[in-house]
């Protein structure tokens, strides 16, 4: 093994209650490249903004070529030490040119003259990673297309001014790239390994994974849980390693009766991605999951469906907005206020609201979902999360829709309202409504008649009740070849 | 066909030639030396204002006080700065430091830049009527000479209007600090990652904007030779008018200085111009609104050809 570059002791971050990192021990050598793989919130993002200065760890050492740097770590301290980052949303000034854009990350850059210098620097690294990119360094990000954005970005990554380059961090650097380039790009990443620079490389892209790096980091619920060099692993080992341990399934208290298959359609719709051919169908009292990495067209999807854009659909809808803070809860109103709003048009009584009946749904919801607060007149916000999402709950399934749309609702809700929900959620199926639900977490999919698995917007399979493990999910979600 | 892009730098030089034709066209007379010196006039101290306001405006806020700060800095000049001098410039060197702090305050409390700003106009006002309750004082010779500077062919605001857009252009489009700056209002989380403070750059610029504002201050009473608390009340909105005519964008760090002071130009136009059509005064702001809503209207349908294109 080639020397240290970087390196992590027990590093732990928490967020509120949430912990990203729960003490991570990583290294990574000169000349070396590591590939990072985990499932959605496995850490991996919170791990790079550590390594770039970005976020203050919690706990736990960080050493540049053995030297630590704990204290005082910064993004400024991160740039001195030679460390860049390619970001998956990218880090570009879209109203300034490619070359303006080079400027930023480089202070040496400046002075008469700087200009002409920024952009000889950026068309040489453009040239040498992405030959025949077409791009301008005088060219406005904002008038590139996302591609052209990405390549930008990379190669701003790995030129160099006054510091040198010791560790270049890629999250997803192919995401946007068409085959061709990204092959330049790791064609290219071998050429800087050689220069002695070490790399990580983050991605979903398991065969880019296996392809390029020597040594492969498996994270899983802000830990690393396999370490291994690249040739011990293959496309199915990987995928295991980022499942649970022990792949054991939930056990759902009592079996979903088959499916009727005979019950009205209620929903049929077509994803924009690359697979035109499949077909999303919801028929009555089905619940129905939507899986696959998050940000692969699942949120759209719904959002297409509650807007009925190109969508056959014959029922009433209720959405429950999985970011409550910004989607779902009225942070000024009272608790009733946000539980009954859905339902005012039923309250009304010569077009004014009718306070007695809107204090009566307010307190039969109180019982059926059991919101913990002495009064419903509270303020929405002397509420727990978990509670507030009850609230949210409420708000939909006291309404008159027959189809209740859920985009991630149980982000950062405890287990024990889980639960409940979950119950409710059958319950309220076997009466007859219908669920479209989108979540994050393979172990609610236990709860669905059926599961479609979102990959670049399409649809890469659908798996019924019976056939659903984990293995076959995380497998569709990692699906290479969607077309 | 014209490529929208370039179509739209152009859409405020073509405004201003628009409204200068008009205005020719309602009186020819205008068409001179003199003329034109007369209309324009008080073109200077609204390109100075709009400057400031244009530097606000790059990093994603918005100035509602530079109107009455222009008028505080007009009231100091006419009485403090004419009396005695030291004391007057230290007066205004506070007023530029004051909004650096009010960049800061905005900054470290993530609070609003409009309605601090909103608040703030009250304190210039007041400030303003407590140091000249009524209007009056004196403008320091100087100032009065600067300002009725002649220059052989071209109108002296003309000419002024040029060498500020000029060398603001230079220093915010062409330096390296000029990219930060710019970048500060694009995409403020890739500064910061790239170890750039936003605290720092938010109060360059408000400091700037205060600069611009005591420059338009003093050159406005350059030309009054008298001063008035309210007699720049109308720049706050002639400032923001001007950014945005000038093909300035509110979020986004997109600016142009040069463009900026051509809207300027071009509302100090449209002021005379609707003098000229006997439009009561009460309905020149109206006018003005409706002139704004035009060139906006325009910039709209090239920026949706240029999404199609």
């Amino acid at each position: 093994m080639s020397t240290e570059a970087i390196r992590l002791d027990g590093v732990e971050k928490s967020f509120g209650a949430v912990r990203a990192l729960a003490g991570v021990d990583l290294m990574v050598g000169a000349g070396e490249c590591l590939g990072l793989v985990g499932h959605n919130g496995a850490g991996k993002s919170t791990l790079m903004n550590v390594l770039a200065g970005a976020l203050a760890p919690d706990a736990g050492r960080l050493f540049v070529v053995g030297n630590e740097q704990t204290a005082g770590w910064s993004t400024t301290a991160a740039q001195a030490a030679g460390i860049r980052c390619v970001f998956q949303e990218l880090s570009l000034c879209p109203n300034l040119s490619v070359a303006e854009n080079t400027r930023i990350v480089h202070r040496a850059l400046r002075g008469l003259g700087w200009k002409t210098r920024a952009r000889a620097l950026i068309r040489a690294k453009l040239d040498e990673i992405f030959p025949g990119h077409g791009i301008d360094p005088d060219d406005e990000i904002a008038d590139l297309p996302i591609g052209k954005r990405q390549m930008a970005e990379i190669a701003r990554a790995f030129t160099v001014t006054d510091h040198p380059l010791r560790l270049v961090i890629l999250d997803e650097p192919t995401s946007s790239l068409d085959a061709v380039t990204a092959q330049q790009l790791l064609a290219y990443l071998s050429q800087e390994k050689a220069r002695g620079t070490a790399i990580i490389l983050i991605s979903h892209l398991l065969g880019e994974i296996l392809a390029v790096s020597d040594r492969i980091v498996v994270m899983k619920d802000g830990r690393t849980v396999a370490e291994r060099p690249a040739q011990a692993f293959d496309r199915a080992s990987l995928v295991s390693a980022m499942g649970s341990e022990t792949d054991v399934e939930v056990a759902t208290e009592q079996a979903r009766s088959a499916p009727d298959l005979d019950a009205p359609i209620i929903v049929r719709a077509r994803p924009h991605g690359p697979r035109q051919d499949s077909e999303l169908i919801v028929r009555k009292g089905e619940i129905i999951g939507l899986a696959g990495l998050a940000g692969h067209g699942q949120t759209d999807m719904l959002l297409r469906i509650f807007a009925q854009k190109d969508v056959r659909l014959n029922a009433p809808m209720a959405i429950v907005a999985g970011d409550r803070q910004s989607d779902g809860i009225f942070n000024l109103w009272s608790i009733a206020e946000n539980v009954t709003v859905r339902s005012l048009r039923a309250f009304t009584r010569f077009g004014l609201i009718d306070p007695a009946k809107e204090a009566d749904m307010a307190r039969r919801w109180r019982e059926r979902i059991a919101i913990r607060t002495p009064d419903m007149a509270n303020n929405i916000l002397t509420l727990s999360g978990g509670n507030q999402q009850k609230a949210l709950f409420a708000r939909a399934l006291g309404s008159d829709a027959e189809l209740i749309l859920m985009d991630d609702p149980m982000r950062g809700v405890d287990i024990g309202t889980k639960r409940e929900v979950y119950g409710m959620i059958r319950s309220e199926a076997a009466a007859g409504r219908s669920f479209l639900w989108y979540t994050t977490e393979i172990d609610e999919l236990t709860h669905c008649d059926r599961v479609y698995v979102f990959r670049n917007g399409g649809i890469t399979e659908a798996i019924d009740a019976a056939g659903l493990t984990e293995q076959r999910v995380l497998q569709a979600s990692f699906a290479e070849h969607a077309a | 066909m014209i490529n929208p892009r370039l179509l739209r730098a152009a859409l405020p030089f073509l405004s201003l030639a628009v409204v200068l034709g008009a205005t020719f066209y309602v009186q020819p007379r205008t068409m001179s030396y003199f003329g034109l010196n007369l209309m324009l006039q008080y073109a200077v101290p609204i390109a100075l204002a709009t400057i400031a306001q244009m530097f606000i405006i790059t990093v994603n806020d918005l100035d509602l006080s530079i109107g009455p700060f222009v008028g505080l800095v007009g009231v100091i000049a006419a009485t403090v700065l004419n009396g005695t001098p030291a004391l007057g410039v230290a007066a205004l060197v506070a007023c530029v430091l004051a909004y650096g702090l009010v960049g800061a305050l905005i900054h470290l409390r993530s609070l609003p830049s409009i309605v601090v700003t909103l608040g703030l106009s009250f304190v210039w006002l007041g400030i303003a009527v407590m140091i000249l309750p009524s209007p009056g004082g004196k403008a320091p010779p100087l100032l009065r000479s600067i300002m009725t500077f002649s220059v052989p062919y071209v109108p002296f605001p003309i000419v002024a209007a040029i060498v500020i857009g000029a060398i603001v252009h230079l220093a915010l489009m062409t330096t390296s600090f000029g990219v930060i700056a710019r970048g500060a209002g694009g995409n403020p989380k890739a500064l910061t990652r790239a170890g750039w403070s936003m605290l720092q750059t938010r109060v360059v610029m408000y400091m700037l904007a205060g600069l611009f504002g005591v420059l338009s201050g003093l050159s406005l009473l350059g030309l009054t030779t008298s001063a008035d608390a309210h007699v720049a009340d109308r720049y706050t909105l002639y400032s923001i008018a001007g950014v945005i005519l000038g093909g300035g964008e509110f979020i986004g760090g997109r600016v142009s200085p040069m463009g900026a002071v051509v809207g300027a130009l071009t509302l100090a136009l449209a002021g005379a111009f609707l003098i000229f059509l006997r439009i009561s005064p009460d309905w020149q702001i109206g006018a003005q609104g409706a002139i704004l809503i035009v060139v906006l209207a325009m910039r709209a349908l090239i920026t949706s050809r240029e999404a199609r294109s």
